[in-house]
């Protein structure tokens, strides 16, 4: 399994094609706190699919403020089919030119499969990383671990006005 | 819950009524009860994925409405066993067959009368691990083998033997 980046680390920030004809970067969601999930690819089987899984769960995030992205290796064409026919309401980008680029830089990419991990980050207001975590390739991590993120993370912002100084940074 | 409460191992699945995998998944668990018949508790709880199974949340809640009228497990087993034919013509002669009242059953989906019970569990299972459908926990523990009798029993007789050893 690859070394990602750990908490503490400035999150790299990225340009990624979000449809065939929109980019989306990192910087954009200034202000907002936000939830990077790699994955293998679309169209994996449909009840255990973890984007699927994210989708029915976008409430939770979006209460707490925080955005969420799918990135895989997928071009932006499979993504928008994808999207399409989940019904999915969070957008998904394509690492796929130069490919994997951005998983990389996040030390997210299988190099023997070239595909991304199933990584997840949860990226602070100021682009800290606050939270991440590598999931087996087979397994769907689910959503506890992000939520239980985000949590400690609006916590953190009420008693210290913005200034981070939860227990996931001394490490 | 189906079986005794102080049963030595509990077996808790999130499941989605338009699943198919919870559909295959449903005769085995059956089996896998007889197989523990005393020493195994079951639980469901649901876990509708709205988005890509738009039955999925008016079956539960239906169940819900069976539940309060203490039908809950012959509505979950009909509805798992006529799972191809699943919407709302199929909720309510199912209602019909389970002598409840078809117009309370409109009324309560109407209202969204156990909707807040079903988004408890369903969240519930977000904050547990849950990821997808179905997925069981035994005492407590996310079981990430698959639901086949082997995998479950095999899974289900280490939490018993662990606690005979102890």
């Amino acid at each position: 399994m690859s070394q990602i980046l750990a908490a503490g680390t400035v999150a790299p920030d990225f340009k990624l094609r979000v449809t065939p004809d929109q980019w989306l970067s990192l910087s954009d969601l200034r202000g907002r706190p936000a939830i990077l999930a790699f994955y293998p690819a679309d169209w994996s089987p449909v009840c255990g699919d973890q984007m699927t899984l994210y989708n029915e769960i976008l409430p939770e995030f979006r209460k707490q403020g925080a955005e969420l992205l799918g990135i895989s290796v997928d071009g932006a064409w499979c993504h928008e089919a994808f999207v399409k026919d989940r019904r999915l309401h969070f957008p998904l980008l394509a690492d796929f030119h130069p490919k994997g680029e951005v998983a990389r830089n996040y030390g997210a990419y299988r190099e023997q499969d070239g595909v991304c991990e199933r990584a997840l980050f949860v990226v602070d207001r100021k682009r800290m990383i606050f939270w991440s975590y590598c999931s087996p390739i087979a397994v769907n991590p689910g959503a506890d671990g992000i939520l239980a993120a985000l949590d400690r993370l609006s916590n953190d912002r009420k008693s210290d006005d913005g200034h981070p100084k939860s227990s996931n940074y001394a490490a | 819950m189906r079986g005794p409460a102080n049963a030595a191992v509990t077996l808790v699945e999130y499941g989605d009524y338009e699943c198919p995998h919870c559909g295959l998944a449903h005769p085995i668990v059956d089996m896998v009860q007889k197989h523990f018949a005393k020493h195994l508790n079951f639980v469901f709880r649901h876990f509708p994925l709205s988005q890509i199974h738009p039955n999925a949340e008016p079956a539960a809640e239906s169940a819900e409405f069976a539940g309060a009228h203490d039908r809950f497990w012959e509505m979950h087993d009909e509805i798992f066993e006529n799972q191809e034919r699943l919407g709302l013509p199929l909720l309510f002669a199912l209602a019909e067959r389970l002598d409840l009242s078809v117009s309370g059953l409109r009324n309560a989906l109407l209202s969204r009368e156990y909707a807040p019970k079903v988004r408890a569990d369903f969240l519930g299972g977000v904050r547990s691990g849950v990821n997808g459908t179905p997925t069981f926990f035994i005492n407590g523990q996310r079981h990430d083998g698959s639901y086949e009798f082997d995998d479950l029993t095999t899974a289900i007789e280490m939490y018993l033997h662990a606690k005979a050893a102890r």
